[in-house]
């Protein structure tokens, strides 16, 4: 009795350990399927921007390039414009980050710890931005654009960037500055800071994280921007490289996969090294919102 | 100190740029739009104040309401997969993954830093069956699934569901990380207490894990909500809101109706439904977080 309870038992702690094998490979199945879903598109749509058209007819859409066709990436910077389009995003997107940042880092500084009335009702009133959508503004920006004579320029772009940017860039950077010591502040008052080298020599410096935070955020923002700049630019020469992808395959016609592949590839580029360098960073700045909030 | 954070000179120098930019910009056209969404025609033509009938109308126009349905199925499904895709996942990484877990979070966050309408025109041909086969497509066919072989988008039974597996794609990564960082906030001798009282699997999650995480659920919600609210990028750029009407989102009949066909007072209305929604849905999201803290 008691040897086959024993023996029982054994068999069934044999099953429990099969059971698990088993499921761990299972679940390493998935975890690997989840992660080539992730990724395969992405290398499918590289590896496709080098075809030649004729290796689209002749094979299936999976099948790995023939060679590497570079032809499609000089034809989408040349004749589809890429170059200006590239050049444009660049410069709208950091134009606007840089007063992006000394406008949340100024005010954020400015609601949080300089004392003044009102420096909450002021908070409030920007943290409202966070709520709305960019859809609702967007007729009346229009109109106000038309009737200041910057539609179509590159400053319409850029103000609009910068001044739908800072709601959620204030409302982050105030979140780190209410843990941000006032012993430090007080010392360096004693030394003879006044208020703007208290800034640039004490607040900003410590800031780092909270920037960083901000730069990764609004950089990705403004970067994949389409409906504003669809909406207030018509010349393609001011055009930036979501609208330019979107205009693309007109251009084109549908049949030219191979430049519309690396066209994209070329917008998300930037992107992706970005991303293989600073991916850390680059997670905890997207999940700070939420994190924070 | 008090001398110098009181600085007057230094808080309007501080303030005041970004204040007007921001009233301009952000505030100014909002209230602007209720203005503009009692008048029809557009400003300067055939500009006319009509009161709130422009609001009545709203909810007899059939394009209107067309859109509306789509709107709320893509905000509905597309939370779902976000969320509880993102939820399941992170539940996954937490108490299965051994090994490699940065790098899986590194993999699986990857698609939410790419560009929309990059990733839009990516389906696009992934989804395509015109000229030549797209990834599925081509995969089905080569499997021996001819019969599954379809224009995705060119119908409007799958033309939705593409474009929500899409951003679920898009999406899930960054709600499964938020939510697994959460899962790492609670403490191992919790859910090691729960394990010794004889929780199973599913009683851990429901009277432990869910309740822990419930604000992180509730802020995942929100980030969804109110990216899905706005559709507008993802669908112009995979579908363009075809075929016929299939995949038209509130933004873009707005878009439409102020920018193709020059009806700005009407565009105002529903911009300022999309504006309402909005506000209404975060606020009903919220109060789930209310509710709990009675506890």
């Amino acid at each position: 009795m008691a040897q086959a309870a024993v023996a029982a038992q054994g068999s069934t702690r044999k099953k429990n350990r099969t059971g698990k094998v088993v499921s761990s490979v299972l679940i390493k199945i998935i975890v690997v399927l989840i992660c080539f879903i992730d990724i395969y598109p992405i290398f499918w749509m590289i590896t496709a921007s080098f075809k030649q058209s004729y290796e689209w007819s002749a094979k299936p859409a999976y099948s790995l390039p023939d060679g590497l066709y570079f032809q499609n990436y000089i034809d989408a910077w040349n004749r589809g414009h890429m170059s200006t389009f590239f050049m444009n995003s660049m410069t709208y997107t950091l134009i606007s980050l840089v007063f992006i940042v000394i406008f949340s880092v100024t005010v954020g500084f400015a609601v949080t710890k300089m004392q003044w009335k009102g420096r909450d009702f002021i908070n409030r009133y920007f943290q409202l931005g966070i709520m709305v959508p960019v859809a609702t503004a967007l007729i009346p920006l229009f109109q106000i654009y038309k009737g200041m004579n910057i539609y179509n320029t590159r400053w319409a772009l850029i103000l609009t960037y910068i001044a739908f940017g800072l709601s959620l860039s204030i409302y982050l950077v105030t979140g780190y500055l209410r843990s941000f010591p006032d012993e430090i502040m007080e010392a360096a008052v004693i030394d003879g800071c006044d208020i703007y080298k208290l800034m640039r020599f004490i607040v900003v410096p410590l800031m780092k994280n909270a920037i960083v935070t901000v730069l990764v955020l609004q950089f990705f923002f403004k970067w994949n921007d389409l409906l504003f700049s669809m909406t207030f630019v018509s010349d393609t020469k001011l055009k930036t490289i979501q609208t330019g992808l979107m205009y693309f395959s007109d251009e084109f016609g549908s049949k030219n996969w191979g430049a519309i592949f690396a066209s994209i590839s070329m917008s998300i580029i930037p992107m992706l090294i970005l991303y293989s360098v600073l991916n850390k960073f680059i997670i905890e700045g997207m999940t700070a919102g939420a994190v924070k909030g | 100190m008090k001398k110098v954070l009181g600085n007057k000179k230094a808080i309007a120098l501080f303030v005041i740029p970004a204040l007007i930019i921001y009233t301009i910009i952000v505030a100014l056209p909002v209230v602007w739009s209720f203005y503009y969404s009692m008048y029809s025609g557009s400003p300067g033509l055939k500009w006319k104040f009509v009161g709130l009938a422009n609001y009545g109308k709203l909810f007899r126009d059939k394009n209107f309401i067309d859109a509306l349905v789509v709107n709320l199925k893509y905000i509905g499904f597309t939370m779902l997969g976000q969320v509880g895709g993102g939820l399941l996942m992170a539940l996954m990484f937490r108490f299965w993954v051994k090994g490699g877990r940065n790098a899986v979070r590194t993999i699986v966050f990857f698609p939410t830093v790419l560009p929309t309408v990059a990733v839009g025109q990516l389906f696009q041909k992934i989804y395509e069956i015109q000229p030549n086969y797209g990834l599925l497509n081509s995969f089905l066919s080569n499997v021996g699934l001819q019969k599954w072989v379809q224009p995705w988008l060119g119908q409007a039974s799958t033309a939705l569901p593409c474009l929500i597996l899409m951003d679920i794609w898009t999406g899930i990564g960054f709600h499964s990380v938020i939510l697994y960082g959460a899962l790492l906030d609670i403490p191992e001798d919790i859910i090691e207490a729960g394990r010794i009282d004889g929780c199973g699997g599913w009683q851990l999650f429901k009277n432990i894990l869910a309740p822990l995480l419930r604000p992180m659920i509730i802020s995942s919600c929100v980030f969804s909500f109110s990216g899905t609210v706005k559709m507008f990028e993802s669908a112009l750029a995979l579908t363009n809101g075809g075929p016929g009407n299939a995949t038209r989102s509130l933004s873009m009949y707005m878009y439409s109706v102020s920018f193709t066909y020059n009806k700005v007072g009407y565009g105002s209305v529903i911009a300022i439904f999309i504006f309402l929604m909005c506000i209404a849905g975060s606020f009903v999201i919220n109060r789930f977080d209310v509710k709990e803290s009675y506890y």
